[in-house]
């Protein structure tokens, strides 16, 4: 039993919030745009390659400009899906898994002119600083918990309330919701739908990016084409068990953060019968498990995925 | 004046069809992709000279060409027929995976057999492999109304740790020694190299046959029938008395049986053994040909080959010139961008009709 101390423990809680950070920003970009009547399985990609972005803006001019680059890489590929999904209409799951699959490839272009002699990876650039958070992180419980993280850890859990009261207590929200719900009843009382969709798509696209931006320069400040590894999808994953929600969203990555942080400090102690490689997959399983246990209980947005005809 | 309107109306005509309209967007890619190459390589006529040589412009290229093929036909066919019945099933990766672990099980593992037997087993094996995979995921889209995009991807990562145990350090696969393989195939269970210059394998066959195969399934039988009408609309497939969830899985587990059949020839003709290396990437390669070629087996088929015309030029190019194989990756987005953009005017009552059936992440009914 003993062994388990060195498991279970506050380091355990921490580690879960630092995991769920990407999780949640995906999970946000998911929410805005199916509320908007969008849905974009391109946030893997988007995440990828703002990652990638972050790091070169890292690497030349700083993490903030790195940041900064992020956002606007997630911005400028959520108004390309946006334009293709709401202008020209064309089947959103196709054009998102084109942006997927360049996501793939665009970075490993490049890098070779950036990195000599790197190829599917990049060197370390300069890092976002930690934050340590002045009073909370001398508390007893709370302290090792909430104490310090990465800056975006606490910008993805102040953005969690902040779109919960956008999407359900502004009239943005509500002009929001309408165009994924009912475009046509949106539209006939003066709402641009295709305007509020573009907005939808585009915020999510930004929120994509923080989410790569997390991945490279708020934890190991290198670039591979395999850090997002998924998480994009269970992002996705996590909206459809949050109901479409940002605070249900929330939970569900905070569960699949924990699969995973647990998953990583049980690894080395052998305490599990389970080979290591194998208890990789954990999170993956889990949110499998937790998919299928929830579907048919939430309901999408009734407009999400279909193209608006005005007539 | 005249002229402008006979411009216009031939215009017209092109883009009335499908096939004009895939191949500008091809043209529209290949252009973009010899500026990638200008722009990204120093010498870029040394890269263009090693493409066409990688590709036609021998007999070692063609062969590659067609090895590269052999795979996309395969994964390409596996990836329509899901789309036909309106799945978007994205676990070709995992298929071809598993596909190719079973095939090299088979191939070390039992010995004695003749050589025609040893193989089939091993290939059925391999193809075995991906139908239950692939059939789970068709039955938690089917009866539990999972979306196929996040499930299958999810299934695909388990997949890969999977790969990373099996023949890791302690994996039962390992054949002894540093690296991360399973032990070679038997003799026995080979599959014949036609071309002794290039990887040109008896897969290719084997990749046609299923070119047909798929093509009378889809357009001479009921159980194509039933798939193509779930295709284009679920809910009145379901009302003219077809088992809408039945079809769905059993056209997974035929998806499945296609990209695991390829994960087993890559296995028995060309590697000789299950690697950590294999990636499979070329799932996504397969997903644009399946597209490029209208969904349709013979068009899915000769997508495939282009497709594999630009993994054999672009891995030749990489030899010579200072040139990443990744710009395949990059070249296959912009054709399906293209593909889409170009056909959007004529798709886009299709996609406001059927777009539910392979879009949307809410619940359908």
């Amino acid at each position: 039993m003993q062994g388990w101390s060195s498991v279970l423990n506050l380091s355990l809680l921490a580690a879960t919030l630092r995991i769920a950070t990407p999780l949640v920003f995906a999970a946000l970009a998911a929410v805005m745009s199916e509320r908007s009547g969008v849905v974009n399985i391109g946030i893997e990609g988007t995440m990828l390659l703002s990652a990638f972005a972050a790091v070169v803006g890292s690497h030349f001019w700083g993490p903030w400009v790195g940041l900064l680059l992020a956002m606007a890489m997630g911005g400028l590929l959520g108004l390309l899906h946006a334009y293709l999904s709401v202008t020209v209409k064309v089947n959103q799951v196709v054009a998102a898994t084109a942006i997927n699959i360049a996501a793939l490839g665009v970075p490993r272009l490049i890098i070779p002119y950036i990195w000599p002699g790197h190829y599917g990876d990049t060197g370390l650039v300069p890092p976002l600083p930690d934050v340590t958070l002045p009073f909370i992180a001398g508390l007893p419980i709370i302290g090792p918990v909430l104490g310090k993280h990465s800056l975006l850890t606490y910008v993805a859990l102040i953005l969690v309330v902040l779109f919960q009261v956008l999407l359900f207590k502004t009239r943005f929200g509500l002009r929001l919701r309408a165009v994924g719900e009912h475009p046509r009843a949106a539209d006939t009382v003066g709402v641009n739908v295709a305007r509020m969709r573009f907005a939808g798509v585009i915020i999510g696209g930004m929120l994509a990016g923080l989410g790569g931006a997390f991945l490279t320069i708020g934890k190991v400040p290198q670039f591979a084409t395999t850090v997002t590894n998924g998480r994009g999808f269970m992002g996705l994953a996590a909206t459809v068990f949050g109901n479409w929600n940002p605070a249900g969203a929330l939970l569900a990555c905070l569960i699949f953060g924990f699969a995973e942080a647990f998953q990583i400090s049980a690894q080395p102690t052998g305490l599990l019968p389970v080979p290591r490689e194998l208890l990789m997959s954990l999170p993956y399983i889990l949110t499998l498990v937790v998919l299928g246990g929830i579907v048919g209980k939430t309901v999408g947005p009734a407009a999400s995925g279909k193209p608006y005809e005005k007539s | 004046m005249a002229t402008r309107d006979r411009v216009r109306s031939l215009w017209g005509r092109i883009t009335e069809s499908e096939l004009a309209l895939s191949l500008i967007a091809v043209a529209l890619g290949l252009v973009a992709g010899a500026l990638i190459l200008a722009v990204t390589s120093s010498e870029p006529f040394v890269a263009y000279g090693a493409f066409w040589q990688g590709v036609l412009g021998s007999r070692r290229g063609l062969g590659e060409m067609l090895y590269y093929g052999t795979q996309l036909i395969l994964t390409g066919l596996s990836v329509a027929i899901s789309f036909r019945c309106g799945i978007f099933n994205l676990g070709a990766q995992g298929n071809i995976l598993l596909g190719a672990m079973g095939a090299a099980w088979v191939g070390y593992w039992i010995q004695g057999l003749p050589p025609l037997l040893h193989v089939t087993l091993a290939l059925l094996a391999g193809a075995a492999l991906g139908v239950v995979w692939s059939a789970i995921a068709g039955y938690l889209r089917a009866r539990l109304n999972m979306h196929e995009v996040i499930t299958t991807l999810l299934m695909n990562y388990l997949v890969i740790n999977f790969k990373s145990w099996i023949v890791g350090p302690k994996g039962p696969m390992k054949a002894p020694g540093l690296i991360p393989a399973s032990p070679p195939v038997l003799e026995s269970a080979r599959l014949p190299r036609l071309w002794s210059d290039a990887r040109l394998h008896a897969g290719v066959l084997i990749a046609l046959a299923c070119v047909v195969v798929v093509w009378y399934l889809l357009f001479r039988t009921r159980l194509g029938y039933k798939i193509r009408a779930v295709g284009l609309s679920a809910s009145a497939a379901e009302y003219g008395g077809i088992r809408v969830a039945r079809s769905i899985v059993v056209t997974m587990a035929i998806s499945g049986f296609l990209a695991g059949l390829a994960g087993a020839i890559e296995v028995l003709a060309v590697n000789y053994r299950f690697s950590q290396d294999l990636s499979a990437s070329y799932a996504w390669d397969a997903i644009a040909a399946a597209l490029l070629g209208g969904l349709h087996p013979v068009g899915t088929a000769l997508a495939a080959l282009l497709f594999g015309a630009l993994s054999a030029g672009f891995t030749a190019t990489q030899g010579v010139a200072d040139v990443s194989r990744d710009t395949v990756l990059v070249i296959t987005a912009l054709i399906i961008f293209l593909m889409v953009l170009i056909r959007s005017r004529k798709t886009t009552a299709v996609a406001t009709k059927g777009g539910t059936s392979s879009a949307g992440l809410e619940q359908r009914t």
